[in-house]
């Protein structure tokens, strides 16, 4: 089982509509993308997906914030979620980069509780990057 | 120079916050080793051969005398009582417990300093011209430029998980003393019919496959850079090899897609990153210039330092190597050299810090700078106080007249230090710098950039040195090849292999036939060996160096 968690905590999974890796048939359905995908490919496919579901599989494959990042300046608008390997630390990167939450593991969120998670909710502030671009 | 304002302070001490924190969980098991090393990386904490190290930022090697006081209270209250400055604008501290880096890092926030990616797969300590606002041939200060970047990169959300490290280097000069093209992205800033832009060369780097960089864009309008720089670096992050990390970094991406698809890509995400930048930054960097305006110079006579050039022979010779013109004509670029003979280059004792830290004051406008060739630079010093700076200078062993000789060499720590060393460095360093200040030959030898590295990383730039040294591990014993020519300046250039290399015993008569070849080979003082080397090959040179070790295989 996993854990969701966003800036309230943890919190239960609502999804209800499963999953496809299949852009085509994304409708309603989230669309989960491997750390290699190229976003570039889903021009087009955007109107879809309620979800799409981006693949952490090691905490130090930063791809996916890349690939969220470009998703939403290419106009995505729907609900973007970071699952995987993520650490409590990369909660805020994971938030500025445009992810809504973030889905762990059970075994992981028990050795990262959920204090070090709140601890960065306040992603907001001390931004350098909101301040430079206005 | 920039001062943090309200919004710099906040972020530095939340961030510190955060590291406390995350040593504390490292230390209650929430955080498995593996986890906390990117962490602790991307705070400039390293775990060496015999210890953790400290690498704090001097970002595009600028700080005041408050700070540089502060360094040598880190060095003394934390560790061993000295500092080590790098090739990058950082210094190092190499004895610290972990436990006390959040009280160091909180010490060093009381004077805006940090350690934020001076280490990990992250946009690290943008570098600058160590001569920036000073120099006389500078066509405007890269230091405004090179703090806008430091405040973009730091903590960027995108890039703090990256292939492997990324390194950004400024100058706004034509000559090049920020070794630009041996960077992931290197700036030249340029004037064109008014307007004021970047020359941006992407890809080069030294470690195992020295490249020089390619232009990406030969002219890039100011207001676009910052978008174009997260352009650059977001499709790195995206197509850069995370299967070896030896083939991580950007030059090899450029090498393996070419620059004209790299051109392609950069200016596709160029299009969508651009909208989101609305020019507020650029406002910012106006307010970023005012702070850089240069001092209000003291107006008086030159006369005490022409006496004393004529009177004091020891100040004559130091003049003669270890200033440089400034911009303005009765002022002068000091460099204090940090390669006595026989000492550790880019080592300072906190007692020497503290000297250097009250000269700035007194007698340097309260302006320190960091080169990448590990020296202390004040860049501004008017003429009549030269003869009581080098004075005090002298009195503290930091005197040395050898700025740009065979003695002033780069070299990394090596063996004596770091986990990834395969040779000393070191030790090879003092041992050449002992032995030609014994022949006094370095003043004949006149300018020449000797640099060492004691593994293939190239920490110590030995690919763009005149002449590298490169020490290795041969099946248990250290082995030092030997390449010539290279140039880290706007005439850059990778040094070539002489041949198979010398053991540790042999390397230094090495190095002195090598000299006293060129000696020979020159055809006035006035050729330098790079130029003598350009004109004869490697022929020449290379006879001299195998001579001998032929004639003991003979026997």
């Amino acid at each position: 089982m996993t854990v969701l968690i966003n800036d309230t905590g943890f919190t239960p999974d609502d999804w209800t509509h499963g999953f496809t890796d299949d852009p085509e048939q994304a409708h309603g359905a989230a669309l989960d993308l491997a750390s290699d995908a190229d976003a570039a490919t889903l021009q087009g496919h955007l109107d879809g997906p309620k979800m799409i579901r981006i693949a952490f599989p090691s905490f130090a494959d930063g791809r996916g914030f890349t690939i969220a990042r470009q998703l939403r300046l290419m106009g995505y608008t729907g609900r973007l979620r970071a699952a995987g390997h993520v650490l409590a630390d990369q909660y805020a990167m994971a938030r500025r980069v445009g992810f809504d939450e973030v889905e762990i593991s059970d075994a992981h969120a028990e050795r990262q509780p959920e204090a070090s998670w709140t601890f960065r909710a306040d992603w907001k502030d001390h931004d350098y990057q909101s301040r430079l671009r206005g | 120079m920039y001062q943090y304002n309200d919004f710099d302070k906040a972020f530095l001490d939340q961030r510190n916050a955060q590291f406390r924190a995350q040593v504390a969980r490292r230390l209650s098991g929430e955080l498995t080793e593996d986890e906390f090393k990117p962490l602790r990386l991307m705070n400039g904490v390293y775990l060496q051969l015999h210890a953790y190290m400290l690498r704090v930022a001097i970002p595009y090697g600028t700080l005041n005398s408050a700070q540089m006081r502060q360094l040598a209270y880190l060095a003394e209250r934390w560790d061993k009582g000295y500092g080590h400055f790098t090739t990058r604008q950082n210094i190092q501290f190499n004895w610290p417990k972990l436990s006390d880096i959040p009280d160091m890092l909180d010490a060093l926030a009381e004077v805006g300093m940090h350690a934020i990616q001076t280490s990990g797969n992250t946009i690290r300590n943008v570098t600058a011209d160590h001569f920036a606002g000073a120099a006389a041939d500078e066509v405007a200060d890269p230091r405004p430029i090179a703090e806008l970047i430091r405040q973009w990169s730091t903590d960027h959300p995108e890039f703090q998980f990256m292939p492997r490290k990324f390194k950004v280097a400024v100058t706004g000069a034509e000559a090049d003393r920020a070794v630009i093209r041996a960077h992931d992205i290197g700036l030249r800033l340029l004037e064109r019919e008014g307007e004021t832009g970047f020359e941006v060369i992407v890809g080069g780097g030294l470690g195992r496959t020295p490249m020089l960089g390619k232009v990406l864009s030969p002219f890039l309008p100011q207001a676009d850079l910052l978008p174009y720089l997260e352009a650059i670096v977001s499709v790195w992050n995206q197509i850069g090899r995370r299967d070896n990390k030896y083939k991580a970094r950007i030059k090899i991406t450029v090498h393996e897609h070419g620059i004209e698809e790299i051109r392609r890509l950069v200016e596709e995400r160029y299009a969508l990153i651009r909208p989101t930048f609305k020019g507020v930054d650029q406002d910012m960097l106006a307010g970023i210039k005012a702070q850089f305006a240069k001092p209000a110079f003291a107006q008086k006579s030159t006369t005490p330092y022409e006496d004393a050039r004529a009177k004091n022979p020891v100040f004559r010779a130091w003049s003669d190597v270890n200033l440089a013109p400034h911009a303005d004509a009765d002022h002068a670029i000091v460099t204090i050299s940090l390669k006595a003979h026989g000492a550790t280059p880019g080592d300072a004792s906190a007692e020497q810090m503290r000297t250097m830290a009250d000269l700035a004051e007194r007698l340097g406008y309260d302006q320190l700078r960091i080169s990448h060739e590990q020296n202390v630079i004040l860049p501004h010093v008017h003429k009549a106080d030269l003869p009581a700076l080098h004075a005090i200078l002298a009195e503290n062993g930091l005197a040395t007249a050898n700025i740009g000789l065979i003695s002033d060499i780069i070299a990394c720590p090596g063996m004596d230090y770091c986990a990834l060393a395969t040779a000393r460095s070191i030790p090879i360093a003092q041992q050449i710098a002992e032995r030609f200040d014994a022949l006094k030959l370095e003043h004949d030898i006149g300018p020449v950039k000797l640099k060492i590295s004691g593994c293939i990383n190239a920490c110590g730039h030995h690919h763009v040195g005149h002449i590298g040294i490169l020490g290795l591990d041969r099946a248990g014993v250290e082995n030092y090849q030997i390449t010539l020519g290279g140039d880290h300046t706007e005439t850059a250039a990778i040094g070539a292999r002489t041949g198979p290399g010398f053991s540790y015993d042999e390397i230094l008569p090495a190095i002195e036939r090598l000299l006293m070849a060129y000696l020979d080979l020159r055809d006035s003082r006035e050729e330098t060996f790079l130029e003598a080397y350009r004109r004869l090959g490697m022929a020449p040179f290379k006879a001299a160096l195998y001579q001998q070790t032929r004639a003991h295989a003979a026997e």
